[in-house]
């Protein structure tokens, strides 16, 4: 499946390692199309509501990877009790049912346990009203969870990967039923 | 109330029911049942060959829209009308939409109305402002003026359509004192019948009611219904102002496409919605939004002929709107598909909605 891994912060390092980690599990699995989208090396505009084929450069390359992907992995921070503004500006660059007939998914990185139901109250209306295919279950990962290299804690590793299972699971099933409530139009 | 309007008005003759009219955004897209997309020589050529079918058939109105996107060639649009009025005799042209926000009124006047004088006086006006922004930076023109640019143009085209001699200071050019705008058309009022355009926005069809001037909708998809709030406080605005809301004309436009078996119409047009609309706009169309076009209520009209002739009446019903336009060459319809609509339209549609919107006393 074509997929999209966004790393959803311009500051700090761990959403990126956790994201990274991310990818290559899904790698290893070597039957998925991936794209990995850090937003620190991009230098995205603020929206203005226009098409995201107009904004042109770096910025449409990555709203088009976004937009014709099957899968989306969102990798996010906490700030303030939210999501980064950066994240939100790349929502707010997309159309309004931009995860229409995708599978979105979601780590989430944070200094403090205190955030844990930021993701489903923040973002999780988002994803909905953009129409996205929600996977349930997020992976919370703590600092203590990092080590220099990377995440360190055997229990995130795991979790990881029941998420990359649930989510491909997920879209496999999604797209099914896509395609027989497509062929129920009879044309 | 009457003769209070201050614009340039079209004439429609109502006694003759319902206009029809086919558009074209020039788009130049692949065709998705085989892949294949023709040169834009072709495609330019066709468009006008479809103008000069449509006049046979009997269809009232033929107009162009100006795009300057990747997958069109109608960026030129006026040259192309210019070509149509040309191979034509008696089909009124308009060329819609005309992005006004990033031409100067002056040059657009002077191009329309030598198509006008081309073509014996057949032509017409739509100003929009445009649905894609690239033409901003292509033309030199900065985006957070959108709003602005729009508003400024299109008065300055209406006052250039109105007076020869024209007096007028604005941000977005230089001022014009007493310049002469010629050549002027060769009617009453030597000036054009220009619309505003209006897509999904109820503030520009509250600005058109203002203005008073006759506006275009465009719809895409979604019940007929919706359309008629637009309408609505268009004539309502209209009619606040002072103006003779009645005699404001109103268009449609939208997606068309017949075929004698619905389904077969759907299979056939759906693709070209789809995955043109992938490539130009970045999004398909939702299939489950398109396939309720086979209800009477849904404004796009595809289907089998007695299902576009009820479609149509109940759009007139709810709009009691003066002229429909019908887009049915988007992505990459295949000329001979192109032909057989307007060989349908021509034979079964148009003869049946002229007599049902015909004033009662006409019938």
């Amino acid at each position: 499946m074509k997929t999209v891994i966004i790393s959803g912060s311009v500051v700090g390092s761990k959403t990126r390692k956790a994201t990274t980690a991310l990818k290559e599990k899904i790698e290893l699995l070597n039957e998925h199309e991936i794209e990995y989208i850090d937003l620190k090396e991009y230098d995205m505009p603020f929206s203005d509501g226009r098409n995201y084929l107009d904004y042109g450069g770096s910025t449409t390359e990555a709203l088009t990877k976004i937009m014709e992907a099957d899968v989306v992995y969102i990798g996010t921070p906490i700030f303030q009790a939210s999501i980064p503004g950066p994240l939100k500006n790349l929502f707010d660059l997309l159309p309004p049912d931009a995860f229409l007939n995708k599978t979105v998914s979601m780590i989430v990185t944070a200094g403090s346990l205190r955030h844990y139901l930021v993701p489903e109250q923040q973002l999780k209306p988002i994803l909905s009203y953009m129409k996205a295919n929600i996977v349930p279950g997020y992976v919370y990962i703590l600092d203590q969870d990092f080590g220099t290299e990377g995440i360190e804690n055997d229990d995130i590793m795991l979790r990881l990967n029941a998420l990359v299972d649930n989510t491909f699971n997920n879209a496999e099933a999604h797209k099914t039923v896509l395609e027989k409530f497509d062929e129920s139009f009879g044309f | 109330m009457k003769n209070n309007n201050p614009h340039i008005m079209p004439e429609i003759d109502k006694s003759k029911g319902l206009e029809f009219g086919l558009y074209t955004l020039g788009d130049h897209l692949p065709n998705p049942h085989t892949g294949e997309r023709i040169p834009a020589s072709q495609r330019i050529k066709e468009i006008i060959e479809m103008a000069e079918y449509a006049e046979q058939a009997g269809i009232d109105t033929f107009q162009v829209g100006e795009s300057h996107q990747d997958y069109f060639a109608s960026q030129a649009h006026m040259i192309i009308l210019s070509a149509i009025a040309q191979a034509t005799k008696k089909i009124k042209i308009a060329s819609g939409s005309t992005i006004i926000s990033t031409s100067d009124p002056v040059r657009v006047f002077e191009d329309a109305s030598t198509i006008d004088l081309i073509s014996g006086g057949r032509m017409e006006v739509i100003a929009g402002r445009a649905s894609r922004v690239g033409l901003y930076e292509l033309l030199g023109y900065n985006l957070n003026d959108y709003e602005a640019l729009f508003e400024e143009k299109f008065e300055l085209l209406l006052n250039i359509n109105e007076n020869e001699y024209v007096n007028w200071s604005g941000e977005f050019r230089e001022p014009l004192n007493n310049a002469h705008v010629i050549p002027r058309p060769e009617n009453d009022e030597n000036g054009l019948p220009i619309w505003r355009a209006v897509g999904g926005s109820m503030a520009s069809a509250h600005k058109a009611g203002l203005a008073g001037v006759p506006m275009y909708q465009a719809h895409l998809g979604g019940p007929a219904d919706a359309f008629k709030s637009r309408i609505d406080l268009y004539r309502q605005t209209a009619a606040e102002a002072g103006y003779d809301a009645e005699a404001l004309p109103v268009a449609t436009a939208g997606f068309f496409f017949t075929h004698e078996d619905t389904l077969e119409a759907y299979r056939k047009y759906y693709p070209h919605i789809n995955e043109g609309m992938k490539k130009s706009n970045g999004q398909g169309f939702p299939k489950q939004g398109f396939a309720q076009g086979q209800d009477y209520r849904s404004v796009i009209n595809v289907g089998d002929p007695e299902l576009i002739i009820e479609k149509i009446l109940y759009q007139h019903e709810l709009f009691n709107h003066d002229r429909y336009i019908a887009q049915l060459d988007f992505g990459g319809v295949t000329l001979d598909d192109i032909k057989s609509n307007i060989d349908i339209i021509g034979e079964k549609i148009l003869p049946a909605i002229k007599k049902y919107t015909k004033p009662q006393e006409e019938q």
